[in-house]
Formats: C-alpha cells, sequence, structure tokens
C-alpha cells in the first residue's frame, strides 16, 4: 500500500470513526468550537479591536443565531443545504468515498429543480413542487455517479475527478443561463426564469413575520436524516457501504460489489447534494444564478467532518454552521466586525477537529486519563 | 451660584450633545459581493455614509454580501436593527431590495443602479447616465492610443455594466467619424450586446487575465467595469509599464483609491454615488424622503471623467479643448451620447 493510500486511509478513519466513542464523537468538537471561539477572539485582538466589540460580537453571534424567531428562522434556513450536502458527504466519507463535488451537484440538482419548476408551472403545487424536488434530486445524483462510474471503471480518484467536475458545473450553469428558454425575458444577464409559487418550498412561518425565511426544506432535511440514518446503520446497502468503506479488501472477499457500491453510494451522496440545491432554488432564491451555491458545498464537507460522519452528529453540525452563518451577519452588524473572521472561526473549529491531539493537549482536564497512550487520535 | 447654573448647563450640553448621537439617525448599506473595500463601486457608496456621518453626525453599519445568495439574508439583518434608511447597492440587488421593501412598507430603502417601474413608495433609487462619461472616456481613449486597439470588458452583463461599454464605444465611434480614423473597441459590440465579461465582480485574477488577452490583442488602454476585477487589470499595466497599458477606472478615482498603481490609470469614469448616497440621507433626516428615482448626470455632476494626474502633461492640449466642447454637446444635447 502507496504512503497516499494510507493517509487517505488515515483521514478517512477519522472523518468516520468505526467505534462509538464518546470523547471523540462529542468532547473533542465541543472543545474544537470553543478553542476556534477564543483564538478567534484573539484574533480580534491581533487586528486590534477593542476588547469591549469582541465581547460584542460574541452576544452579536449569539443574538443573529438563536435570539429571536428571526434569527432561529435565518439559521435553520442557513443549515438546512448544509446538512442535506453534509449528510451525502458523511455517506461518502463512510464508504470510503471522499467526495469533494458537493458544490457541483448542488448546482446541478438545483438547475433541475428551477428548470422543472418553470416548464411545467401549469402543474398543481401538490404534483409540481415533489416533482421539482424529485429532479433536483435526480440530477445530483447522476452528476455524482459520473465520479463515481470513473472511480469503478477506470480507477480515476474521485477527488481528483469531483473536483474537475466542480468546474466544469460552474461553467455549465453559466452555459445554461444564457440559453434563451431558461434566460429571464428582458434580461442580459446569466439568471434564470422565476420558480411559480407552486413549485416553492412553502414558507413556513410568513404568516407571522413576511421577513421570516424558515421554508418547508428543514423537513425534508430532517427526513433525511432519518432516512440516511436508516440507510446507513439499519440495511444491507448501508452495511455495504459501511464494510467498502472500512476495509474494502475485506468487503471484496465477502462477495460485495466493489465497482456497483462505488457507484451507488456516489449517486446517493450526490442526490442529497442535488436535494440541497433544489432546497436553495425552491425555497430560498427562487430563481437560478451563476454560483447560487454560494460555497455549500465546501462548507458541507466541514459539516460533515465536524459531525463524524455520522447523520445525527452532521445535523448538531450544520445546525452551528447555520448559527454561526446567521450570527456572523449580526456580528457584522451590530460590532462592525468583518464577516470573515466567521470562516476564520470556522476553519479553526476544522483544524481542531482534524487534530483531536492538539485539543487534547489543550484541555486536558476535559478527557479522562489517556488508555496507556496507544496513539488513538 | 451662577458658575454652578453655568456648570450645569454645561453638563446638559454635553449630555445631550454626547445622548443624541445614539438615538440620531441610523444609515445602514448593503453591500455587493465586491465587498466594503473594493476601491470602487461599494467603497465609492460607503463614502457618501461615511461623509454624513461625519458631517451630520449618524450612525453607520455596513453587511458585506459574499455572495448572490446573502442579499436577502443580509437584508433581513438589517430589518430586525435600527436603520432609519438602508442601501443597497448594486442592481443585482434589485430583486431582493423589491421584496424587502413591498414586506416592510414603513423602512426607507435606497438602492443604487436599480429603477423600478412602476416606483415603489419606500424605495429611492439612484442612477447615472454613466454613458456620458464613459463617452468622454472613449474620446479620450480614442486620441491617446498609440496602437488603434482599445479594450473593455465587464463583470456581468447588465444594463449598469453596459452603459459604460456603451458610452466608451461610441465615444471612440464618435471620435473615428470626426477625425476619419480607424480606432477599434475590443470586448464589447454595441449592437450585438455581446462582449467581454468575467461573469463576476471580485476575480482579480479574472482582471489580470482579461487584459492581458486584450493587450495580446493589441490594445494599449482597457477599460475594465467589473469593481475590485479591475485591480487585477492595473497590477498587470504595473508590470508591463505604463506606456505599455493603460488603465482607465470606474466608479471611483482610481488613481486616488489605489494610489500604489497611480500612475498606470489614465483616467477614471467616476460615478458619485457617494454624492447622491448623501443627497438621500439628507433628505431623509428632514423628513421630505419619498420613494422615486435620483439621476446622475454630466450636468449635475453626479458622473464625471477624473483628473488625468500624472497623464495631465501627456493629453494634448488639442484633446483637451475637444474634450471641453464634447462636455458642453453632451449637457445641451447636441452630442447624443446613444451613438448614431
Amino acid at each position: 500500500m502507496s504512503m497516499q493510500d494510507t493517509a487517505t486511509r488515515k483521514l478517512l478513519e477519522r472523518a468516520a470513526p468505526g467505534r462509538v466513542d464518546f470523547e471523540n464523537l462529542v468532547v473533542v468538537p465541543l472543545f474544537a468550537v470553543v478553542a476556534a471561539l477564543i483564538l478567534g477572539a484573539l484574533t480580534m485582538l491581533a487586528t486590534n479591536v477593542e476588547p469591549a466589540t469582541i465581547g460584542r460580537s460574541y452576544l452579536a453571534l449569539l443574538q443573529g443565531s438563536v435570539g429571536s424567531l428571526g434569527a432561529i428562522s435565518e439559521t435553520l434556513t442557513a443549515a438546512a443545504p448544509l446538512i442535506l450536502a453534509g449528510l451525502g458527504l458523511a455517506l461518502g466519507f463512510r464508504a470510503g468515498l471522499f467526495n469533494i463535488g458537493a458544490e457541483g451537484q448542488i448546482l446541478m440538482g438545483g438547475m433541475a429543480a428551477v428548470i422543472c419548476g418553470f416548464s411545467f408551472s401549469h402543474l398543481p403545487f401538490a404534483v409540481l413542487m415533489p416533482l421539482c424536488v424529485i429532479s433536483g434530486g435526480a440530477a445530483g445524483a447522476f452528476y455524482a455517479s459520473i465520479a463515481g462510474w470513473l472511480r469503478a471503471a477506470t480507477g480515476a480518484h474521485e477527488v481528483i475527478t469531483t473536483i474537475m467536475l466542480n468546474m466544469i458545473s460552474y461553467r455549465l450553469v453559466d452555459y445554461m443561463l444564457r440559453l434563451p428558454w431558461v434566460q429571464r425575458p428582458g434580461r442580459a444577464d446569466p439568471i434564470s426564469q422565476s420558480v411559480p409559487p407552486n413549485a416553492e418550498l412553502p414558507a413556513l412561518l410568513q404568516w407571522l413575520d413576511p421577513n421570516l425565511r424558515l421554508h418547508a426544506g428543514i423537513f425534508l432535511t430532517l427526513l433525511a436524516v432519518v432516512v440516511v440514518h436508516w440507510l446507513l446503520f439499519r440495511t444491507k446497502l448501508g452495511f455495504e457501504f459501511r464494510a467498502s468503506g472500512a476495509s474494502p479488501e475485506a468487503a471484496r472477499y465477502a462477495g460485495m460489489r466493489a465497482s456497483l457500491i462505488i457507484v451507488l453510494a456516489m449517486a446517493t451522496a450526490g442526490m442529497l447534494a442535488g436535494l440541497a440545491g433544489a432546497n436553495q432554488v425552491l425555497g430560498v432564491l427562487g430563481r437560478a444564478s451563476p454560483g447560487f451555491s454560494a460555497g455549500i458545498g465546501f462548507d458541507a464537507i466541514a459539516v460533515a467532518l465536524l459531525g463524524r460522519s455520522h447523520p445525527v452528529g452532521v445535523l448538531f453540525a450544520g445546525l452551528l454552521f447555520g448559527a454561526l452563518e446567521a450570527g456572523g451577519r449580526q456580528m457584522q452588524v451590530d460590532a462592525g466586525v468583518s464577516i470573515d473572521l466567521i470562516g476564520i472561526i470556522q476553519a479553526l473549529i476544522i483544524v481542531f477537529i482534524a487534530a483531536p491531539l492538539l485539543v487534547r493537549a489543550l484541555f486536558p482536564w476535559g478527557f479522562r486519563r489517556p488508555d496507556s497512550g496507544d496513539g488513538r487520535s | 451660584m451662577i458658575s454652578d447654573y453655568r456648570r450645569a448647563a454645561l453638563a446638559l450640553a454635553v449630555g445631550l450633545g454626547l445622548a443624541l448621537p445614539a438615538h440620531a439617525f441610523t444609515a445602514c448599506q448593503v453591500t455587493d459581493v465586491g465587498g466594503i473595500d473594493d476601491n470602487s463601486f461599494n467603497q465609492t457608496a460607503w463614502q457618501g455614509v461615511l461623509d454624513a456621518q461625519d458631517q451630520l453626525g449618524i450612525d453607520a453599519r455596513f453587511l458585506e454580501s459574499q455572495a448572490e445568495t446573502d442579499y436577502e439574508a443580509n437584508l433581513n439583518s438589517l430589518l430586525g436593527g435600527d436603520c432609519d434608511v438602508i442601501f443597497t447597492i448594486g442592481f443585482l440587488l434589485g430583486d431582493a431590495t423589491q421584496a424587502a421593501a413591498e414586506a416592510n412598507p414603513d423602512q426607507m430603502f435606497s438602492i443604487v443602479d436599480f429603477a423600478y417601474d412602476p416606483p415603489l413608495p419606500n424605495v429611492l433609487a439612484q442612477v447615472y447616465a454613466t454613458d456620458e462619461a464613459a463617452f468622454l472616456a472613449g474620446y479620450l481613449a480614442a486620441g491617446m492610443t498609440e496602437t488603434g486597439v482599445l479594450g473593455v470588458f465587464g463583470g456581468i452583463n447588465i444594463p449598469p455594466v453596459t452603459i459604460f461599454m456603451d458610452g466608451f464605444a461610441h465615444g471612440v465611434a464618435y471620435y473615428n467619424a470626426q477625425k476619419g480614423t480607424d480606432i477599434t473597441v475590443l470586448g464589447w459590440d454595441p449592437e450585438t450586446r455581446e462582449g467581454l465579461f468575467t461573469n463576476n465582480f471580485d476575480s482579480l485574477d479574472d482582471g489580470r487575465a482579461f487584459a492581458q488577452n486584450l493587450y495580446d490583442e493589441g490594445a494599449d488602454i482597457v477599460l475594465p467595469v467589473a469593481g475590485p476585477v479591475g485591480l487585477g487589470s492595473a497590477a498587470l499595466a504595473n508590470e508591463l509599464g505604463a506606456e505599455e497599458l493603460m488603465i482607465i477606472g470606474v466608479d471611483a478615482d482610481l488613481y486616488r483609491t489605489d494610489p500604489e498603481r497611480g500612475h498606470v490609470y489614465l483616467t477614471s469614469i467616476v460615478k458619485r454615488m457617494d454624492r447622491t448616497v448623501f443627497e438621500v440621507i439628507e433628505t431623509a433626516i428632514a423628513g421630505a424622503f419619498e420613494g422615486g428615482v435620483i439621476v446622475g448626470s454630466l450636468e449635475n455632476g453626479g458622473v464625471d471623467l477624473a483628473p488625468f494626474h500624472d497623464f495631465a502633461g501627456a493629453v494634448p492640449q488639442e484633446l483637451q479643448d475637444e474634450l471641453a466642447q464634447i462636455r458642453a454637446g453632451i449637457t445641451d444635447g447636441s452630442i447624443p451620447v446613444g451613438g448614431e
């Protein structure tokens, strides 16, 4: 086994730990967040932000994420696509696949959902909305399975192919948005026609306040958490995914069809990312424009890592990242602290998650005595 | 005794002076993806708010959009706060601003580069006859080029971007018609509405690459109409030297906002968003705010050509005189900037 393979294997082990381990699943992420917030404060200090402002900015972070109904609505709205795409990536990690292509799969899923929306706008809501959500998932699944097929048939590494497929998807979306039957009439810039109201994921709280953006996609998200959990831990296919991830050789000797599993795992991951795209265009944006994926596919990698590739973990990690996003805006409004700081804090969380030994060293009192230092991270 | 009264009065006055800003007018701004420090579009609009902060003692807040998906969310964050007027900077925020304005009829909004038809009662739109200034820039560039080839590229193919390119191309065409020359403009065809676009407003790498392509095709003056993207073009011009490639800035006087590379800017097509934003704030404080449209033109100083700065000596006096004539012609309507 080459160095490369060993390194990949180690990373995957960390992303999708085999054993249920309370400390690794809960304590390390928790301390990672705390450490990141502290380092974030130090970063602000280093950039000449006054201590009072730092206090105010963290207060704003809290208020902007959970401090009001509007804040909670924003947190959930931001979390939904992160969780959906994160579930897909987590499933891939479990199956031993490093899918970096969620961004492209989101774009493809979103485009399919938008096109479905305005093409069949005469259909009633009860038919059209589910149809468009499903077409989003299907497009994402198809796009991801290209990388899966390349891996299974030719051995091309999915990290490379999914990154390249991302590039292709950016330009493909640019191109599609300029097609006369997609582009919004009267506009020369790449922007799609609007999604009709009967294709939209309905807003849930607008009867309270028209500014509350929370929409039915949150139910889709929760459903996806349950289904992915069931799929991974209660079905034969899920067992095959996990077995292939844990030990491809063993899985093959046990008679599992490795190639098929790779394609299926990629397709399922892509479907979830595609649903995230559909969730965005049908629930939040109402249209497609270049880059409507807005980096969700990359943030979702962090969400899957932070959630230890466990569906419930992904749910909480997604909520945390959604809260950081919503609260980050409030931080900028109330304290005038740059929104880039939120990016720094997110990145720091990932650094600490990826380096559990560092967290253990920083917070020794948070952990049981190491069990005779077997090097387990 | 008297001194005590005086002291009390003084304390009261100081107290009022300190207390007033806390309850004062608050202006908030949602930027487009270029960011508040883009040396160009968003920064110019923000300058108007900062000027109002200095001169009128208002509170100012801003929120940067990092992606197109942020517009609505950012507006929502500001709606919850205590903003008296919310500025949204850029055409692409048109939809989001309209939705927010309709959902919050009592909130004052002002959008740059987008006019609603019919106008919304609580949105004051700021638009600019940028083609008037760009026409002058086109004529100037045509008079300055050595190679006979000029280059232009845009951020996204939307009206507030292409109006620069239209004016520029028509200015060059006017020069050709007057002088019988055959100077070409690469990157934009006002007839077909097709041209070079980076499809973003934030990639400095694209700015460099697009300028490099135009330079390779022979252009010695390039007009990037893409906010901070143009800084990448200026970096290239800085390396090649201004005698090889000159840049025409947009929105702000880039000689001032980008002083390190000031020597590569032949001039800038300035869009005085700072002035119109300030005007809107003044109107709102005076309680005279109404939905509608403010148009910045060459005549009222809303758009203009920046000074030549380092090139002041290089632009022939004859050309400068012609520009002055054309400027007069544009303001009195005898020279149409929209082409023949």
